[in-house]
């Protein structure tokens, strides 16, 4: 078994005459965090969607915990989707439900739970992240940007995925609301890897990833200007990064 | 001079490209969602929601037109055919225009207006706020979850409405024609059974249902197209109603066309 539980390889995407990921050739370790960093529109998002198979490549393959998404039928990709929980820029909530009911969502989708079950162990993953059983049963409408964020890092983690995406999870919040939300999705990543758990966070904010990251892949133009761990990207001589660290 | 000919040739092989386009997007969503019509999960309760949610935005405004449209058309027609003496003849006039025309075309329009509109809306501000995404993640077939019950319950809720156009318009007509214009009760109702036929009201029905159909695959796909932001769903939106109401009187000539030869 590999090392890297993400592998990609000769990873090709154009869009129209644009090519957005140019010949990506790496891999994301299992078990750790790795922060996916770039100014925007480097194709950070567009990676992202290739990892659950949302976007095809146009050439080169997305191999994910050993299998190749992109070779498999739609029916199958479908299933194969449970092993991902996303987080979204803005969480992304359905706002036709409460937070409640967006928890239990997959779990009544795709579990054969009883009504007790998933009661209680929805109203778990709330207090995990910090939602109170007033705030449960309010639209997201209702709930603060940061709260939002939260109901869906719990609905997410609802069917207990091996690998944890979060796309830009805190833009949009004040510095203290941002820490809180990095806190959550640390403890997430350390309460999980026992059974297997790799997180990959896309993001934008250099301070919170050299905090928070075990490796950090810098993208500029759809290409990976430097894959490091944390101390020796610090230490990048890459004038790019450089500009970025002295942020 | 020639090269302003030769741009405006061009732009208009640009213009067909992009409507070519357009029409072959909308036919290839339109069998993409009818295949996903025919494959499990079968979710009814949001069939019967969407049924429940048209009937419900679309009930009162279909009183308040049929009603009038039915007393309108009564007295219209009594003042043309009193000239020939004819003004029996209004009963069944207005029945037959009810069950073939009235009913389902205006029908047709007021759901557009409300509920096409609402399933680009709907769905459209789940686009730009990636909860699309976010089903699509989880596994579940967007277009099963959200167009299917969609077009499914305009298919299933206009004839319907259509019916109840039907019944309140011949209503509307027969409290103006004995109330009003002081026909005989009997004589208005029991013309009616000697001129209309079965196959009027089956042309009725089936053109509202192809409405529905129509409409709620247009809402819908207006819907998923949503780029940009909440000026992109309001554009959206728009687009649902325009060409929904378009496409309902197109049609209605074509299938009166077609049907009037079969039935
Ligand atoms: N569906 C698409 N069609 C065409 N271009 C796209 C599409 N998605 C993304 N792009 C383009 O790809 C580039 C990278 O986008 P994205 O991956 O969202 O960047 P990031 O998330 O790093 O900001 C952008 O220039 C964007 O316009
Ligand atoms: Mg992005």
């Amino acid at each position: 078994m590999s090392d890297y539980s993400i592998e990609f390889k000769n990873l090709v995407k154009i869009f129209g005459q644009s090519t957005i990921l140019d010949n990506l050739n790496f891999g994301i370790h299992k078990n750790k965090i790795t922060t996916i960093l770039g100014f925007s529109g480097a194709g950070k998002t567009t990676l992202m969607k290739h990892i659950l198979g949302l976007t095809m490549p146009t050439s080169g393959d997305v191999l994910v915990l050993g299998t190749a998404i992109n070779h498999l039928d739609e029916l199958a990709l479908r299933e194969f989707r449970r092993n991902f929980g996303m987080v979204f820029q803005y969480a992304a909530l359905f706002d036709f439900l409460t937070s409640f009911e967006n928890v239990a969502f997959p779990l009544r989708e795709f579990t054969k739970m009883s009504e007790e079950q998933i009661q209680e162990k929805v109203l778990k993953l709330l207090d995990s992240v910090g939602i109170s059983r007033e705030a449960a049963y309010r639209l997201p409408s209702e709930l603060s940007g940061g709260m939002r964020k939260r109901v869906g890092l719990a609905r997410g983690l609802a069917l207990d995925p091996h690998i944890m995406l979060y796309d830009e999870p805190t833009s949009g919040l004040d510095p203290i609301t941002t820490h809180m939300v990095y806190d959550l999705m640390r403890d997430t990543h350390y309460n999980n890897v026992h059974h297997g758990f790799t997180s990959v966070i896309i993001s934008h904010d250099i301070h919170a990833t050299l905090k928070y990251s075990d490796y950090i892949v810098f993208m500029e133009k759809g290409r990976v200007v430097e894959h490091l761990d944390v101390e020796s990207f610090k230490k990048s001589e890459n004038p790019v990064i450089r500009r970025f660290l002295e942020l | 001079m020639k090269l302003m000919i030769e741009k405006r040739i061009e732009a208009l092989g640009v213009y067909v490209l992009d409507v070519l386009e357009g029409l072959g997007e909308f036919t290839n969503f339109t069998f993409k969602t009818m295949f996903w019509t025919f494959r499990p999960p079968y979710r009814f309760k949001l069939l019967f929601e969407q049924i429940y949610f048209i009937g419900n935005k679309s009930v009162f405004i279909i009183f308040l037109t049929s009603s009038f449209t039915g007393a309108v058309f009564a007295y219209q027609i009594y003042v043309g055919m009193k000239v020939i003496n004819a003004d029996s003849f209004i009963g069944p006039l207005v029945t037959i225009a009810l069950s073939k025309e009235l009913a389902p075309v205006l029908s047709g329009l007021v759901v557009a207006g409300r509920c096409g509109a609402a399933m680009a809306a709907q769905i459209g501000s789940m686009k730009v706020t990636e909860q699309i995404d976010a089903l699509e993640v989880m596994g579940i077939n967007s277009y099963q979850y959200l167009a299917v019950p969609r077009i499914l319950g305009a298919t299933f809720s206009l004839p319907l409405l259509s019916a109840i156009f039907l019944m309140i318009g011949y209503g509307g007509a027969w409290l103006i024609g004995t109330k009003v214009l002081l026909i005989d009760e009997v004589t208005f109702s029991s013309k009616i059974s000697d001129f209309m036929e079965l196959g009027m009201v089956t042309e009725g029905i089936i053109k509202a249902t192809v409405f529905g159909f129509l409409i709620g695959v247009i809402g819908t796909y207006q819907g998923f197209n949503v780029t940009g932001g909440a000026e992109g769903v309001g554009k959206g939106t728009n687009m649902a109603v325009v060409w929904g109401m378009i496409t309902v009187l197109v049609v209605d000539f074509f299938l009166t066309s077609f049907l009037t030869k079969i039935l």
